[in-house]
């Protein structure tokens, strides 16, 4: 207890804490934008995944709980930093301030808010699948079968819930605030750590940049395909019926579907 | 050339503050940006107003007692250059150049232009020395020490504490003078036996003194007048995080021989 108090306790520990949480996040971002990725191939292929993690309560939850741990240490440090640099500095500059500086490096509390506020966003859009956020309808009307099993369409809730322009337009925004969090949060996670002397500074830097934009990129391309219809947009015809219906004839759907592709 | 100031002016802590807009008498632009100051000063005495009070000792950029902020900069236009070898050249004539004091909680107002900056002494006293037998100069290169260290330690070695790269940082941190103190000593053999004591007092003391955290944004390396590294701030860093790791020395108990 008394090493976690004096991480606690000082500045470089607590920035300590933001790269170590911030690196156990940027590999959640990978792992979830490999599954995410899967869109892209058959709807079983996503179903098919989605159901197998949902059949592993103990690693999902064990995984859900791990990153709530994270995500909290995350910002509760950078919150408390954000206000003592608030405090070491009651008095401005009249004449510019943050020389040198780049914007992601000077709003990082911003962009990381705009996150915050996107994933509790998207938590509710497709982990709760509340049905008054997504601006199209109850998700959980959505199943399909799978093996002979009725399971939950995840491939039809996003093919749905991307033909929505503003839940779009709301992604890609975040997105691009990720972008420049990651871009600067990256490498400044290595110097943070002590990780940094003058050979490995291009090369961090370079790894910063790099994984920023294929971050970004992954993710940005899947609602944008789904919106410019390019992605799944007959399964969404058909998907679409079950809105209305009150309990889903899924087993039709998924032969009417196969059905046409055999053609 | 003639150009005109705005000035911060204050009476001293306990008084609120302002920006006061002053004309510059007739200026050779070969005159350094405090003989500017000098010659405005002069006239202001000799129309018996209160002279601007700034800092300055060796005007020579290696004593690190000039600071002013010009145009929201530490240090004014130039990159590795103190206030003090800052020439009117640099300026237009018919310029509006706006001096603040360098802003800190650390570093409180003292007057006008003038700010306390002992916090950084403060820091010194922590840790920032090796503890040596005091005598006869040693034979010289009697201790090894590696030629890239030797550099390392020599860039480190240039700060000249004059608190840049607090004023610049939006945080108001002080990471890069309390990295360069410690990788100045910590790099050389003669730093080791207090390496990590060093940076854990130093860095403590840091903290106490109310600077803020590093988010490096890179303003203190783009201001500081001797271009000290911010990989300097990654080995305190790093230094730090053995030392809390290593923990506190194992308690003695009863005292030794003699």
């Amino acid at each position: 207890m008394n090493l976690i108090n004096r991480v606690w306790q000082s500045s470089l520990g607590k920035k300590y804490i933001m790269a170590l949480t911030g690196c156990a996040l940027f590999f959640f971002l990978i792992g979830h934008l490999l599954g995410n990725l899967q869109v892209f191939g058959q709807p079983e292929l996503i179903n098919t995944y989605a159901h197998f993690l949902k059949s592993k309560p103990g690693l999902l939850w064990g995984a859900r709980l791990g990153l709530l741990a994270c995500v909290g240490l995350h910002i509760l440090a950078a919150v408390q930093l954000t206000a003592m640099n608030k405090e070491a500095r009651p008095q401005g500059y009249a004449g510019g301030s943050a020389y040198g500086a780049s914007k992601a490096s000077q709003y990082m509390i911003v962009s990381g808010l705009v996150i915050l506020a996107f994933v509790v966003y998207h938590l509710a859009h497709f982990t709760a699948l509340l049905p008054g956020v997504n601006g199209t309808g109850d998700f959980r009307k959505l199943t399909t079968v799978l093996h002979g099993q009725t399971v939950p369409d995840v491939y039809a809730m996003m093919i749905l819930g991307f033909q929505v322009w503003w839940v779009v337009a709301f992604y890609l925004i975040a997105q691009w605030m990720l972008f420049n969090h990651l871009g600067h949060g990256l490498a400044s996670m290595f110097q943070s750590l002590g990780l940094r002397n003058h050979v490995w500074w291009p090369r961090v830097q370079g790894f910063a940049k790099l994984a920023s934009i294929g971050i970004f990129i992954g993710y940005a391309i899947i609602p944008v395909a789904i919106f410019l219809r390019i992605v799944g947009a007959d399964y969404a015809e058909k998907a679409k019926h079950q809105f209305s219906q009150s309990s889903p004839p899924a087993a039709t759907l998924i032969a009417e579907v196969n059905g046409k592709e055999a053609k | 050339m003639k150009v005109t100031l705005k000035v911060w002016r204050q009476k001293n802590a306990n008084t609120p503050g302002g920006f006061k807009t002053y004309s510059s008498p007739d200026l050779n632009e070969n005159m350094s940006f405090l003989e500017m100051l000098d010659v405005v000063n002069e006239e202001l005495a000799n129309k018996g107003e209160e002279p601007i009070a700034f800092d300055h000792d060796c005007r020579e950029g290696i004593c690190g007692t000039c600071s002013l902020v010009i145009d929201g900069k530490p240090h004014g236009p130039h990159q590795g250059v103190a206030t003090c070898q800052t020439y009117m050249r640099s300026f237009k004539n018919g310029d509006e150049i706006v001096i603040e004091p360098f802003r800190a909680k650390a570093f409180p107002l003292i007057k006008d232009l003038v700010v306390d900056r002992a916090a950084f002494d403060r820091i010194q006293h922590a840790g920032g020395f090796i503890s040596v037998r005091t005598g006869a100069a040693p034979d010289a290169n009697s201790i090894p020490v590696p030629k890239e260290n030797a550099d390392l330690a020599m860039d480190a070695a240039q700060c000249i504490g004059c608190g840049a790269c607090v004023a610049a940082c939006k945080n108001a941190s002080a990471m890069l003078f309390v990295a360069a103190k410690v990788s100045h000593l910590g790099l050389m053999p003669q730093g080791q036996p207090e390496r990590y004591k060093r940076v854990k007092a130093m860095v403590d003391q840091m903290d106490a003194e109310g600077f803020g955290g590093c988010t490096v944004t890179g303003s203190c390396e783009a201001v500081c007048p001797k271009e000290i590294s911010l990989d300097f701030i990654a080995r305190m860093n790093r230094d730090y995080g053995v030392a809390l790791l290593k923990g506190e020395p194992k308690a003695m108990e009863g005292g030794g021989v003699g």
